[in-house]
């Protein structure tokens, strides 16, 4: 594998996970616990999306074969599509939302910080722009957890079992292979311990005041870096391509 | 301006800016109260283009409108923000996307400041927020209309939030000033989106074939509801009088509409799209266009409530309000214990 075809599938992985995650928040919009909270999940998805989109290009461009980052995004499928299981989990009650998105911030801003020191510019500039935009989400989202897990009983409960549900899809954020390993050599990528123990202590400290329990690490569920994803994708995928599908070649 | 409450609204205005300052205009204040009628001295001020702000007095009947009004307008945003999200997961590009989000993200803004400006007036929000989901209170019926295809993306943007402009440049001079202040804010945005909208429109126009038939079927059905928005014909509105009396609002329903109409029969036509209407003329001595009739038996069943998606409005009203009742609560009870903790 050249370092090419390594920072190609690296940058489909970045795009992907933004894209699906933001994709699963946009279905909130509009129907938010409140304005503020529909307010905060769209901005949420709009950051979201704007990585995806820097990531696309780039992924795009160090291919070299013309596609831009509408081609990779509504004409590739399922198998093709590259992001972890977790962010493609169903919205389910707002708990489960947001210990997604928190279990996704927590390794998100550890990866993004150590970007920001790849020898790959164009990864490096895109990780500078993104690490205040995820600081700010996981801030967000670690207050939620907080406010659940101390909250009311029965917010404490939604909290725990949705944290139980996904913790199952917290380990593949941690994944490594080929891809990673060629580009941790070239020192591009960063190394995924220091990602780990990063998460490990965001959690503890947010899941201790928010007196909810960490899940013990069982079985942990993977194959959607290797486009092996759950049920979900594809109708997230039908639903995303459906125009560019319907009329191929059609600018919009 | 030949109001005897004239004089008085100067020193008005610097008292209540200063309530402290100015023991001696504090005395005067006294004696104008007791001289004038507090309702001539309110309408001197709307007269004078004096702002009315919360703490001055105002007739019950001036709050109650501009409760009702600025509440249907609130409801209005958060009820549109349902037909426009239903187009944000199949939005046809990222950058479409990445728009549509945005422009939703201020709608719910929008709805925002208008509950903001509802509470200066004494409505608390949960009490408006519970009239919509009752079905009480009425939002704008335009959004019991279905988003069925993306080119109604484009129609939206471009005729809603086009005659909906129309209605907010008024109103950011509108009497009351909360509102007003609400109004700037929220017309730079909406003209925004309308310019959006007619980019979408404008994109499809010049498109394929079948991109060009979708954005004409989306004119078809979004012509009439949208002239619809700007409310009955002068002769047979009920409200009028005293909002412009009070100068809440300044052009009436006809002058708006047809303003609309002028500029939007243009706008159709550098697209290349037939506006929906047999009867649509220009006329040379009135430099205006004149239009067909306008079915206001459409209208009138769809502000009763049958129209394609007013259940479905309100369900997905409902639903969000009470599926989010315990996220409220939990935040509440974090909010309290931490108070306590921080007392303790
Ligand atoms: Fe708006």
């Amino acid at each position: 594998m050249t370092i090419q075809e390594a920072l190609f599938t690296y940058c489909l992985r970045r795009g992907d996970d933004n894209l699906i995650l933001s994709h699963r928040l946009g279905e909130w919009c509009g129907h938010g616990p409140q304005l503020e909270e529909d307010i905060a999940l769209t901005n949420r998805a709009l950051d979201l999306i704007g990585q995806a989109r820097n990531y696309l290009q780039y992924a795009g461009q160090v291919e070299g074969k013309g596609r831009s980052e509408d081609d990779l995004a509504y004409l590739r499928n399922e198998r093709q599509y590259t992001n972890v299981k977790l962010v493609e989990q169903p919205n389910g009650d707002y708990a489960h939302t947001m210990v997604r998105s928190f279990l996704f911030d927590a390794w998100h801003l550890p990866l993004q910080q150590a970007l920001t020191r790849s020898k790959d510019d164009q990864l490096a500039a895109i990780a500078s722009k993104a690490v205040k935009e995820i600081a700010y989400h996981l801030k967000t989202s670690g207050d939620w957890m907080i406010r659940f897990g101390d909250g009311t009983a029965e917010s404490h409960q939604r909290a725990q079992r949705a944290l139980d549900d996904l913790w199952t899809f917290s380990g593949e954020l941690f994944a490594t292979d080929d891809v990673e390993a060629v580009l941790f050599a070239a020192g591009i990528a960063p190394d995924m311990a220091a990602v780990k123990s990063a998460f490990d202590s965001t959690v503890q400290s947010v899941l201790t005041e928010a007196t909810l329990k960490r899940p013990m690490d069982a079985y942990m569920a993977t194959g959607g870096r290797q486009g092996k994803h759950s049920e979900h994708l594809g109708f997230m995928l039908a639903e995303m391509q459906y125009l560019q599908r319907a009329y191929p070649g059609a600018i919009w | 301006m030949n109001s005897p409450g004239l004089f008085f609204v100067h020193y008005l205005m610097i008292i209540n800016e200063r309530p402290t300052a100015y023991p001696i205009f504090a005395n005067i204040k006294t004696v104008a109260m007791e001289d004038l009628k507090l309702e001539e001295l309110f309408q001197a001020k709307v007269d004078a283009e004096l702002k009315i702000e919360p703490k001055d007095w105002m007739p019950e009947k001036y709050r109650k409108t501009l409760i009702r009004q600025i509440s249907q307008h609130a409801h209005s945003e958060v009820v549109g923000m349902l037909p426009e999200g239903n187009w944000i997961t199949r939005a046809p590009s990222l950058r479409r996307k990445a728009i549509l989000l945005a422009k939703v993200q201020d709608e719910a803004g929008h709805g925002l400041y208008l509950y903001s400006a509802c509470e200066t007036l004494g409505a608390t929000r949960e009490k408006t927020v519970e009239d919509l989901n009752s079905g009480k209170a009425k939002y704008s019926s335009i959004f019991n209309y279905p988003t069925l295809t993306w080119a109604d993306i484009g129609a939206v943007g471009w005729l809603v939030d086009g005659a909906a402009i129309m209605n907010q440049v008024m109103l950011c001079r509108t009497s009351y000033g909360p509102y007003a202040r609400a109004m700037v804010r929220i017309c730079k945005e909406e003209s925004f989106h309308q310019r959006q909208g007619y980019e979408i429109m404008s994109v499809l126009a010049k498109g394929t074939p079948e991109q060009k038939e979708m954005a004409q079927d989306s004119l078809n059905r979004w012509w009439w509801p949208s002239l619809m928005m700007f409310g009955p014909s002068d002769a047979n509105s009920t409200n009028s009088a005293d909002s412009m009396k009070w100068k809440i609002k300044r052009q009436s329903n006809d002058e708006l509409r047809q303003t609309f109409i002028d500029r939007t029969v243009q706008q159709a036509e550098i697209l290349g799209l037939t506006i929906p209407d047999a009867k649509l003329k220009w006329n040379e001595d009135t430099k205006h266009y004149e239009w067909g009739d306008i079915d206001w038996a459409e209208f009138n069943n769809v502000v009763a409530g049958n129209g394609p998606c007013n259940k479905e409005r309100l369900v997905a009203r409902n639903k969000a309000h009470d599926e989010g009742a315990w996220v409220r609560e939990a935040a509440m009870a974090y909010a309290g214990k931490q108070a306590k903790r921080k007392a303790a």
